[in-house]
């Protein structure tokens, strides 16, 4: 057995309100660790390099698969998804922090629900009458359409676009990436299109599209690759002539 | 007079069938309040890959709603109540149209329209599917049209809070739930007049598998301990080719095989040479060897138990480790690219290696529980299906409290098809939503005494304080690792009833020592040990429901395999050779002793073992499986 180690340097911090503070940890090195389960491997023991037994580290952690969007965090200063982080590709001590841009609840756990909001404040969602049968599908689709709708369904609102974006933050309105480009997916829907007025007016006035600086950091960050930055040019497109059609009362 | 009061409906999880028991909910008139460990979106339905069966027979293939109900009921060995399935496949494609116009994403055909693939155990296209992300984007569909329905404040979500129990009154009814806001860690009574359960699958019981962190299976042990039944608990599904991890065992998908993908492992168990050096006479395929017709491609459950069988019984795996080779590296790499780009990149994002290159590490992992809360439904006796809209259906033995979702036991018997799963954690979802709407609707009870929420209220608070301030020597991490490593060797793939008793005395042993856990955090802020220790706790409850059901049953019927009670069928002998008809009187024989429902019941001293007749009216039993 090598003695060859993982080194971590974590940003801790008690709650919400509390001091941050850093605390070094380090565990045997084995092939394969990705960094939620390394975290895994400090909890059951968390004791710092220092040798002073702590409280275990808090993070948050679901699918593991890079599909549900839980366990994203800043890794050596990048936001990313720590499940599919493998300890492997990283320069260490691997540096972990929260998102910046949330609320920290504890450690490296933060509150996302403001994107959860914002989901909302920009109606995306498709009208029904009701989830029943009514003997009909939805209009067919091409699978050029398809493949562009596809690549932003995937969105799983894990922050990371939130983190990397300047205009958005804790003392900024701007609505973020993430829901814009749910905007473009529900109004590119052959029914959804059906109101996509009202979700570009949810996106015309303060806070909204005209606060995107532009920076192009959104579509480099995301573990999906989506690509923000194209939604958020077509829905430049798409306000401009909802405001034409808004002025001559269409 | 005061204004009558509108009932209140408890949703407790947010996957597929918490969502759509939501929507179905609020379109009967009745507002919910849906509970959650986490945001909804994150639920773990997000993690199926493959698709939704349902018959839309768009591929010129004549495939049948008939087709699936057989395909679904054989494939689980007869044993769940047939009507149930029967329904499920008859209303598949309408809810498939209703999917689409939530505008999930279904991967299409050249015409714009739903494409279709074909999955394991049946003969034609029938499964929808997103991309390689088809539960994800299923749940995304929902997801949006409950937050809808928020947005009109006919939902009020509670996510980061764990059910801990239902409250029940001096009837034994369920009138509520209490909760721990996972901030605070303050416990919370909701008094309700219905709850539906749908709190997902129990994985996490095995320590590894193919489940979210989050599907421990706990708040199904904690209703159970309150008295509703679990049946089928001894069917659990092993995907045969789990991709190793620290943290988990991730899927790898079946195609890798049907495209060509070998499995060996070195002869010499002990040769560890880079797998690419190691000469072809030094390897082993043993499903070739094994299954000379169908080689690699045999169906899952016969590659999981050949693999369990050369790593476990013959001591082959890679290094003396529980590990096999799945080698993709002799095919052509451009067609590899083309036709599992997606999967091979999973692959290489997890474990680092590209599978062009190096053959792949796997071994069978736990990936379904068949099993679950038992619930009732009524007969439709016009249709010899279940009755849409009686307030029976999914309901559990505890009335009020609905289950759906894999956290109940209705609908894949002794084991699922690929692709069936979000199939029946939506309709589930869908028909139990429906059944608490008609559940309310002729409700008159009074409302549930302030006494009896104070008193669960209080045996809550009681459990958490006496966690918090043990100073006992169990670390709850460490103790759930033990329960993985028990279940997993004792309760696995290949059983026997030595070895399942051994497992029952370890699950006892394990249980007696989960009382002596201590928590190594005392921050009364989203502490995180709490939670996890009660649910570890809860994990050894379904851990026993799992052995002691398989302990009792002694044969081998789909996922649960009793080699000493296999009734093997002759090779060479077809209908009308006595050796065949020898055969079919003994399979004969093991269904009429064998054909029923486990049921598993509380007791003090675990679980009590029942057994409940199955309705199999929709397809008799009269023939085996036979995919020669």
């Amino acid at each position: 057995m090598s003695d060859k180690k993982i080194r971590f340097e974590i940003k801790r911090q008690d709650g919400p309100k509390a001091a941050p503070y850093w605390q070094s940890f380090e565990i045997p090195y084995e092939h394969g660790h990705n960094v939620v389960s390394a975290l895994m491997k400090i909890r059951e023991t968390p004791v710092t390099t220092a040798g002073q037994l702590v409280e275990p580290v808090l993070w948050e952690a679901n699918c593991m698969e890079e599909v549900c969007g839980a366990c994203s965090m800043r890794i050596n200063g990048k936001p990313m998804q720590a499940c599919s982080t493998l300890i492997d590709n990283l320069t260490q001590p691997i540096k972990l922090e929260p998102l910046t841009k949330f609320p920290v609840v504890r450690d490296l756990m933060i509150d996302r629900r403001r994107m959860f909001d914002n989901l909302r404040k920009v109606k995306a969602w498709i009208d029904l009458d009701g989830s029943w049968d009514v003997g009909t599908g939805a209009p067919r689709i091409s699978p050029q359409e398809w493949e562009l709708n596809y690549s932003f369904s995937r969105c799983m609102t894990c922050g990371c676009c939130m983190e990397a974006c300047p205009q958005f933050g804790p003392d900024y309105d701007f609505v973020g990436p993430a829901p814009l480009g749910q905007v473009r997916l529900m109004n590119a829907h052959p029914t959804g299109k059906y109101f996509a007025a009202d979700r570009l007016h949810a996106i015309m006035g303060d806070g909204g599209l005209s606060d995107c600086g532009n920076a192009q950091n959104c579509a480099e960050v995301c573990p999906k690759e989506i690509p923000l930055t194209t939604a958020i040019g077509q829905l430049g497109r798409q306000v401009t002539v909802q405001l034409v059609k808004d002025l001559i009362g269409g | 007079m005061a204004a009558k009061q509108k009932p209140v409906t408890i949703v407790v999880g947010g996957g597929l069938g918490g969502l759509w028991a939501t929507l179905r909910i609020v379109e009967a008139g009745y507002p919910v309040k849906l509970f959650s460990l986490f945001e909804v979106k994150r639920s773990h339905s997000a993690c199926a890959q493959g698709g939704i069966n349902a018959c839309m027979d768009l591929k010129g293939q004549r495939d049948s709603v008939k087709q699936h109900i057989i395909d679904t009921i054989k494939g689980g060995g007869y044993i769940s109540d047939h009507p149930p399935v029967k329904t499920m496949c008859e209303e598949a494609p309408g809810m498939m149209r209703t999917f689409e116009r939530m505008g999930v994403t279904f991967s299409r055909t050249a015409e714009g329209l739903l494409d279709l693939r074909l999955f394991g155990g049946v003969k034609n296209k029938r499964t929808l599917f997103a991309g390689a992300s088809s539960g994800q984007q299923l749940l995304y569909g929902v997801d949006e049209q409950v937050r809808r329905y928020e947005d009109q404040g006919l939902v009020q979500k509670h996510e980061w809070w764990e059910f801990l129990s239902i409250i029940k009154d001096e009837e034994g009814r369920c009138r509520g739930i209490t909760a721990m806001d996972l901030r605070t860690m303050e416990v919370t009574a909701f008094p309700a007049d219905a709850v539906v359960l749908a709190t997902g699958g129990l994985g996490l019981v095995f320590g590894k598998s193919t489940n979210s962190t989050n599907s421990t299976g706990a708040a199904a042990a904690r209703v159970y301990k309150q008295g509703a039944d679990f049946t089928h608990g001894e069917f659990i599904q092993f995907h045969p080719t789990g991709m190793l991890g620290e943290d988990k065992t991730r899927l790898m998908s079946e195609a890798a095989r049907g495209e060509g993908g070998r499995i060996w492992v070195p002869k010499d168990p002990t040769d560890l040479r880079d797998p690419r050096t190691i000469p072809e006479g030094e390897r082993f395929y043993f499903l070739e060897e094994w299954f000379p017709a169908y080689g690699n491609t045999v169906p899952r459950d016969v590659a999981s138990r050949a693999i369990w069988k050369a790593v476990k019984k013959m001591g082959l795996g890679i290094g003396g480790q529980d590990k096999v080779f799945l080698d993709l590296t002799h095919l052509d790499k451009a067609f590899l690219r083309r036709r599992l780009g997606a999967i091979m990149e999973i692959y290489e994002t997890f474990k680092g290696k590209d599978p062009v290159d190096h053959p792949m590490e796997i071994f069978p992992a736990v990936h379904y529980s068949m099993g679950g809360l038992w619930v009732d439904w009524e007969k439709d006796e016009n249709t010899g299906g279940m009755k849409i809209g009686s307030p029976r259906n999914h309901q559990t033995n505890v009335p009020g409290l609905f289950a759906c979702g894999e956290c109940d036991g209705m609908y894949h018997g002794a084991n699922r098809l690929g692709a069936n799963s979000l199939l029946s954690a939506s309709f589930s979802g869908r028909v139990a939503g429906e059944s608490a709407g008609s559940y309310l609707k002729g409700l008159k009870i009074k409302p549930v005494s302030q006494a009896v929420v104070d008193s669960e209220l209080t045996r809550q608070r009681e459990i958490n304080q006496g966690l918090m301030a043990s100073s006992g020597s169990e670390n709850p991490y460490a103790l759930h690792r033990e329960l993985g490593d028990l279940m997993r060797a004792k309760v696995g793939i290949e059983r026997d009833n030595a070895t399942l008793d051994e497992a029952l005395d370890g699950l006892e042993e394990l249980q007696d020592r989960a009382e002596n856990i201590g928590l190594g955090e005392k921050s009364g802020w989203a502490n995180a040990s709490l939670p996890y220790a009660r649910q570890v706790q809860d994990m050894i409850v379904v851990g026993k429901i799992i052995a002691k059901s398989a302990r009792m049953r002694d044969e081998y019927r789909g996922s649960h395999y009793k080699p000493e009670f296999e009734v093997k069928m002759p090779e060479d002998a077809y209908p009308g050779d006595p050796k065949y008809d020898d055969y079919i009187a003994k399979w004969k024989a093991g269904n009429d002793k064998w054909l029923k429902a486990t049921v598993a019941s509380h007791t003090p001293d675990g679980p009590a073992i029942s057994y409940k007749p199955v309705d199999t009216s929709v397809l008799p039993p009269t023939q085996p499986r036979d995919y020669r």
